[in-house]
């Protein structure tokens, strides 16, 4: 199954996430904002990057542009975890080089779903 | 599959009363004239963070409410509005409202949306005026755009012999943001059904081969779609690259359908031999189909548990309290327990076959034990250890709302956040706290014309400080206001006959009054202070911590109440007294002084009741043993011992057989295990196994009235 990066400062949606992934079968290495999940990147290749947009110290937006640079994150999938009133969030997130995202709230099987149209 | 999302909701719970502690600090601090961007930022992310997990775990009604106060946050952050002082008082109140909502949660009730309701009224007024009005003519117009695309897409979709051709053109780069086309094409095949697409590519923009970049796209598609589909459902395989790709959507009639339904191999073949990125080729080669009826019901169940789901919840009541410990601490007690171990093994092994000669090192065993065994005591209060800054955090928005209501201009002071005290003495503390605040504000702190006329600045200042002393810790209380006043209520004390018409009192004993039950000096009963609940029940509540308070005061200067608490409430630092076969623990911190008994100081008073002259004063004298029944009044002491104690600021004599040692004891409730006793507060088990209970000193000293009255004695059950 697929190594996943999961990034988000709050402990709750972190653990849902993980929790759901890994039920999935899939490797989750968690991070508590950009700062953390850009040394977790550097170390290895994931195959996902999953991303909450606010964050303190280095938000999901500048994590995806720092993200880019790097040779092996260039084609890597990187999914903002976003609000629907963030409608311009999702602009910026895709300038800088986002995949896609997934609408909060979201439900374990939307999670799924979501991401298993990404990893195929 | 079905996940139990409850599991988180404890978390979810413990972080949003987190975010919604740094939302109040932080708008406390807010200055509506100097916005501080990364404040507002910080609040923002908390409001999200709550928002988004609220969402997740099925509180909608917390959700939602937090979505208004997050919009208006939101157009505050973004600049398109400037903060002003009503909203931070609103915020405030939200955050009041959240924290209500989500306790009322999280104990298993229906939260009271009425205060959420009427709060977010406030918030939809002030979006109304809005600085950019353009807004909110817009979104009905969208709506009303997307619904008529809607209909037209399922009409289309109701004639089942027709389809979509969707021209697709992608941006060169969209590579570049991890999205592929072929991710999509199959996503759209899993939709419709493999015999239901066709995926011709169009090779015309490929450039020479020396000008080829391998991480671009050069290829655009035609994908012809063969079913009721209707076009959203179509767009929504293309909704995150909508913006870095050329995409037409052309209505199929049946003929075209019909011609290209054999296509369908051959654009496969064409699309390997073309494909520039080799990963596309190897995806597009598996076999893909056979999953899709699973992958759609199974779409389809989710929706449907989904919304099932809150209906279902069950809420929790009553979660475990827990506390966070860090990770140093730990470390250090596992060090400590690896410790342990190895002393106990060294003793094992000196046990097995023990002679005299080994006696050094049997003491030096178990020296180290005794060691260690402290540092373990040590290091596990630690762990219920946590700063004063937790009961604290609340007084500077206490000190702000009350402030404002009274028109007093305050500075809130607080010094030795980050000392700590044991978890459940900082619970019990709170609630004195407040009400010490909430008196020093109210009765303390003059008004500002009053405090300018005095020739103070009109600011008042009110300090909390918190510091070790000893075994104890040590909060005070202080106000910069006009300190009590000695004549009032040494007049207060007479009228209500707590002090005789003829005694006089020094300044310190006037002060000392104002913690007499039934006493409160304010001449209008206020709704800040003096609810009924005044400096007695304060010093009651100390009390039972085993702590003591005083109060220091200057006329024209301010006022300092000192709270006096020990560090934790499970071990107590105990003197040992033997009383006829009987052992007796006195609390060290009570003992004024002991000392050896001389028949000839005592003075006999009204029926049994001695006093003794010790120096300047009289003490009345309590036999312990009478007290406990354990011998009549006739049996003579061989050779007394005085323990002088002192609780709620009075001195009593205990009469005791004997002293014993000095040892830290581990607290035994008696009401947990039989009921409470008057006189004594607690039992502990000592080292031979025995009982031992610890004699409640204020207790003792307070019924030494009513035993002398006839009332029930200390010592039987109440």
């Amino acid at each position: 199954m697929a190594s996943i990066l999961a990034v988000d400062d709050s402990a709750s949606m972190r653990q849902m996430v993980s929790f759901t992934l890994r039920g999935a079968g899939h490797d989750v290495q968690e991070a508590n904002d950009g700062v953390q999940a850009l040394e977790f990147a550097n170390k290895k290749k994931y195959d996902l990057v999953l991303s909450d947009v606010n964050m303190p110290n280095m938000n999901g937006i500048e994590l995806v542009k720092e993200l880019r640079q790097l040779a092996d994150y260039k084609f890597v999938p990187v999914l903002m975890l976003t609000t629907e009133s963030a409608g311009d969030v999702k602009a910026q997130g895709k300038q800088a080089g986002a995949t896609g995202w997934i609408v909060k709230p979201f439900n374990p099987e939307q999670l799924l779903s979501t991401i298993k149209r990404v990893l195929g | 599959m079905s996940i139990d999302l409850s599991q988180f909701h404890q978390i979810f719970f413990e972080e949003s009363f987190e975010g919604l502690d740094v939302m109040e600090s932080q708008l406390l601090e807010l200055q509506p004239q100097e916005v501080d961007a990364e404040s507002v930022n910080t609040i923002f992310r908390a409001a999200h963070s709550i928002k988004g997990g609220a969402g997740t775990f099925g509180f909608m009604q917390v959700s939602e409410f937090t979505h208004v106060l997050e919009t208006l946050l939101d157009e505050i952050r973004s600049g398109t509005r400037t903060m002003q002082r009503n909203y931070i008082d609103l915020f405030l109140q939200s955050v009041d409202c959240l924290r209500a909502m989500l306790g009322s949660i999280q104990a298993g009730s229906e939260p009271d949306m009425e205060r959420a309701a009427a709060l977010k009224t406030s918030f939809q007024d002030i979006l109304k005026q809005s600085s950019s009005p353009g807004q909110e003519g817009d979104v009905p117009a969208e709506t009303v755009a997307a619904n008529a695309e809607d209909t037209a897409g399922n009409g289309d979709g109701d004639d089942a012999e027709t389809g979509w051709r969707i021209i697709f053109r992608p941006s060169e780069d969209i590579l570049q943001t991890g999205n592929e086309p072929f991710r999509m094409f199959r996503e759209l095949q899993e939709l419709v059904g493999t015999e239901h697409l066709t995926v011709i590519p169009v090779t015309e923009n490929l450039p020479e081969f020396t000008s080829l970049h391998p991480e671009n796209c050069y290829l655009s598609w035609i994908l012809e779609v063969r079913s009721d589909i209707s076009r959203d459902d179509i767009a929504s395989v293309f909704e995150w690259v909508e913006d870095d790709c050329d995409i037409d959507y052309q209505p199929l009639s049946s003929a075209a359908v019909k011609e290209h339904t054999s296509d369908t191999g051959e654009a496969q073949t064409d699309t390997e031999q073309n494909s520039v990125v080799d990963d596309m080729a190897v995806v597009n080669a598996e076999p893909p189909a056979a999953l899709v009826p699973e992958k759609v019901s199974e779409a389809l169940s989710a929706a449907g548990t989904q919304k099932a789901k809150p209906a279902a919840r069950a809420a929790k009541a009553n979660e475990p309290s827990s506390i966070r410990v860090s990770i140093d601490k730990v470390d250090s007690l596992i060090n400590m327990v690896g410790e342990l171990v190895i002393t106990q093994s060294m003793l094992g092994e000196l046990g097995q076959d023990f002679d005299m000669s080994r006696l050094a090192r049997l003491q030096e065993g178990l020296s180290q034990l005794e060691q260690n065994t402290r540092e373990l005591q040590e290091s596990v209060m630690k762990i219920r250890m946590m700063p004063i800054s937790f009961a604290f955090s609340r007084f500077p928005r206490l000190v702000r709302d009350l402030g404002g209501q009274l028109s007093k201009q305050v500075n809130l002071v607080m010094l030795g956040e980050n000392t700590e005290l044991d978890k459940t003495v900082m619970e019990k503390i709170g609630d004195p706290l407040v009400h010490l605040v909430r008196n020093s504000l109210d009765h303390g702190l003059e008004t500002t014309e009053q405090r300018l006329t005095a020739g103070k600045s009109g600011e008042g200042t009110i300090t909390l400080n918190a510091y070790h002393q000893g075994g104890n810790i040590v909060i005070e209380v202080k106000d910069d206001g006009a300190g009590l006043n000695e004549e009032r209520i040494l007049n207060k004390a007479r009228q209500k006959g707590l002090v005789p018409e003829a005694q006089e009192l020094s300044s310190e004993e006037i002060h000392q009054l104002i913690f007499l039950p039934g006493f409160s000096t304010a001449d209008v009963v206020s709704d800040i202070s003096g609810r009924g609940v005044g400096m007695d029940v304060v010093r009651r509540n100390i009390a039972e911590l085993n702590g003591s308070i005083e109060v220091k005061s200057t006329r024209g200067k301010g006022s300092t109440f000192i709270i006096r608490l020990p560090l934790t409430l499970a071990i107590l630092d105990g003197q040992l007294v033997k009383v006829k076969d009987e052992t007796y623990i006195f609390p060290l911190v009570s003992i004024v002084e002991s000392i050896q008994l001389q028949k000839r100081s005592l003075n006999h008073v009204t029926g049994s009741q001695y006093v003794m002259k010790l120096r300047d004063e009289y003490i009345p004298i309590v036999r312990l043993d009478e007290l406990f029944n354990l011998r009549s009044s006739d049996e003579e002491f061989e050779s007394p011992m005085l323990v002088v104690v002192e609780g709620d600021n009075e001195k009593v004599g205990i009469v005791v057989d004997d002293l014993l040692g000095q040892q830290q004891v581990v607290i035994k409730s008696l009401e947990q295990n039989y009921q409470r006793v008057t006189g004594i507060s607690g039992a502990t088990i000592l080292g031979d196994g025995t009982v031992a209970l610890i004699i409640d000193v204020s207790d003792v000293g307070k019924n030494l009235d009513k035993s002398v009255k006839g009332q029930p004695r200390p010592g039987q059950a109440a």
